[in-house]
């Protein structure tokens, strides 16, 4: 018994606990403030000068809407299944936090000797545990909507699955491509290869264009939020939640945004990469050094592909339901496998 | 049958390519959103900022004062006449003899009242009187909680007295001074 305790290494089970405690931390206030980059961006947008009341330029804004969502009544429908009804949002924020683990936060740094690696797993099917996890997701809005008992609840949770299920067909296939130049379905892996060359958009501008539309419908925004779609479904899923259960489900959304923005920055931007096409490793820099502007690039990288997301809200009216399926099943889908044929066929070429 | 000829049909020949891939229409427009970014924002900061009223702008009431601080109003009853909406309602007293630093006439206004829910801020009072005694001001009346606080007494509508508070009776006159100018370019217009 003594062996198998001391045999576990108990300095990386320390170290990777602190680094998770600090990127789920980083997750919930980057979540928070984009929140309030939302309603900033959609005030500039509408020629608005968003929140500014809360604190300088409204920046305790998020705090207060957190507060006043705590001191909110909790109302549980009575016709609703309770336990469903808790697991909905729980599931929703539990998921959106959980692909955080194979993202690749930043090159290692070396503290005491130590050489950490900013990712908390580098699992070698990364790519296919990130699927997984968004997949699981769609669960916490089904759920959900499902406990409510309400019919417009169950439309929105209905929209929310069918929606995600087909658009995660594209999204698979167009990641196949990249798979297929990349060679390999870890994301730490990924990121390396393009640290000294350039980065994968310039290899599959269609398939990071593909990856794109198919994100904002895995997170259900505008222009595909059918499933919340508050002028016809006054609110869709989470029509009957109210106070921090309602949070839990607005929050998730954020937290969901700002991880495939993640994704996609390590997928198709070169993670922690600075400056595509040229090796960094030139500039003589510490290993600790890199690692912190590299960490920064990420971050940079993936803010501007939020922005991105409320941009596109901001501009696009949602969808129909028709309007969706067809984009989906007749627009992206062979778009993607035309892709995919395209790649395998170069690399087929290529390689002779 | 054509009631007007402003009826335009609607286009409803299919999608072409272009529009069907929806690519080129959403950047035009992101594009347009973008440009919105850096315009200037309508928004008026409202209590650090106002926006300046128009020149016939009509808000709550002032009742007036003499130089020497006596009350000009001489509970005559024509403003309360010529209200449509009846929000003024007065109780007339005589001045008593030492009274006079008081009042300007021998009749004034022991109790004047009007019901700022009632009133439509025509103007009618101020027109109507003779004794240069009401005047309507640029402020609104602010929000209240109860029916009652909208009910304004000679507390709130007399100016200050000119030797109790000398500033704010000089402000007062001069925005009454003001509004006698307006209304003289009015009718001169
Ligand atoms: S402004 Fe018009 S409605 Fe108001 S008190 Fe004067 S006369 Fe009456
Ligand atoms: S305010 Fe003028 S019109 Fe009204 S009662 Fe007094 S003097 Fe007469």
């Amino acid at each position: 018994m003594n062996s198998i305790l001391l045999s576990v290494d108990w300095a990386l089970v320390l170290e990777k606990t602190l680094f998770i405690a600090f990127i789920i931390s980083i997750s919930l206030v980057i979540a928070m403030y984009t929140t309030y980059g939302e309603r900033k961006i959609a005030a500039w947008i509408q020629d608005r000068h968003g929140p500014n009341r809360a604190g300088p330029f409204g920046l305790l804004q998020p705090l207060a809407d957190g507060l006043k969502l705590f001191f909110k009544e909790e109302i549980i429908p009575n016709s609703s299944n309770k336990f469903l009804f808790i697991l909905g949002p729980s599931l929703a924020m539990i998921t959106a936090m959980l692909t955080g683990a194979v993202i690749p936060w930043g090159d290692k740094i070396e503290i005491f000797g130590r050489s950490i690696s900013l990712q908390i797993a580098d699992v070698n099917i990364g790519i296919l545990y990130v699927f997984g996890v968004v997949s699981l997701g769609v669960y916490g809005i089904m759920i959900g909507a499902w406990a409510s008992n309400n019919k417009f609840s169950l439309m929105g949770g209905l929209r929310a699955a069918s929606q995600i299920i087909s658009y995660e067909l594209a999204m698979g296939i167009a990641l196949i491509a990249l798979l297929m130049t990349s060679g390999t379905l870890s994301l730490g892996e990924m990121v390396r290869q393009q640290q000294t060359g350039g980065w994968n958009f310039f290899i599959q501008p269609l398939g990071f264009l593909i990856f794109l539309i198919c994100a904002f419908a895995e997170c259900n925004r505008t222009p595909f939020d059918l499933a919340e779609a508050e002028n016809e479904l006054i609110g869709g899923y989470h029509a009957e939640y109210s106070s921090m259960k309602l949070g839990f489900y607005l929050f998730a959304e954020y937290i969901n945004m700002f991880i495939s923005s993640a994704v996609m920055a390590s997928l198709y931007f070169g993670g922690y990469d600075i400056i595509p096409f040229y090796d960094e490793s030139a500039w003589g820099l510490s290993v600790n050094t890199m690692a912190v502007l590299g960490a920064l690039a990420l971050f940079v990288k993936i803010l501007l592909l939020i922005f991105v997301f409320m941009w596109v809200r901001w501009t696009i009216p949602r969808f129909r339901y028709d309007q969706l399926m067809n984009l989906g099943w007749k627009g992206l889908i062979p778009l993607a496998l035309f892709n995919m044929l395209i790649t395998a066929a170069f690399i087929l070429f290529l390689r002779k | 049958m054509q009631l007007t000829n402003r009826a335009k049909s609607v286009d409803r020949r299919p999608l072409s390519l272009m529009e069907k891939i929806y690519l080129p229409a959403i950047f035009k427009g992101m594009g347009i959103t973008f440009s919105h970014i850096f315009k200037k924002k309508v928004t008026i900061n409202y209590p650090e900022e106002t926006r300046p009223f128009s020149p016939v702008f009509r808000g709550l009431h002032i009742l007036n004062r003499d130089e020497e601080g006596r009350e000009n109003c001489t509970a005559c009853g024509l403003c309360a006449v010529a209200c449509p909406a009846e929000a003024i309602t007065m109780d007339a007293a005589e001045r008593l003899p030492g009274e006079e630093h008081l009042y300007r006439e021998e009749k004034y206004a022991a109790k004047y009242e009007i019901n700022m829910l009632r009133c439509i801020f025509c103007g009618l009072c101020e027109e109507a009187c003779p004794k240069d005694a009401i005047y309507l001001t640029e402020t609104f009346a602010p929000a209240n909680y109860s029916r009652k606080s909208f009910i304004y007494g000679k507390d709130n509508l007399v100016i200050p007295h000119p030797k109790e508070n000398s500033d704010a009776f000089q402000k007062a006159k001069g925005l009454i001074d003001e509004r006698k100018e307006k209304a003289k370019q009015e009718k001169t217009a």
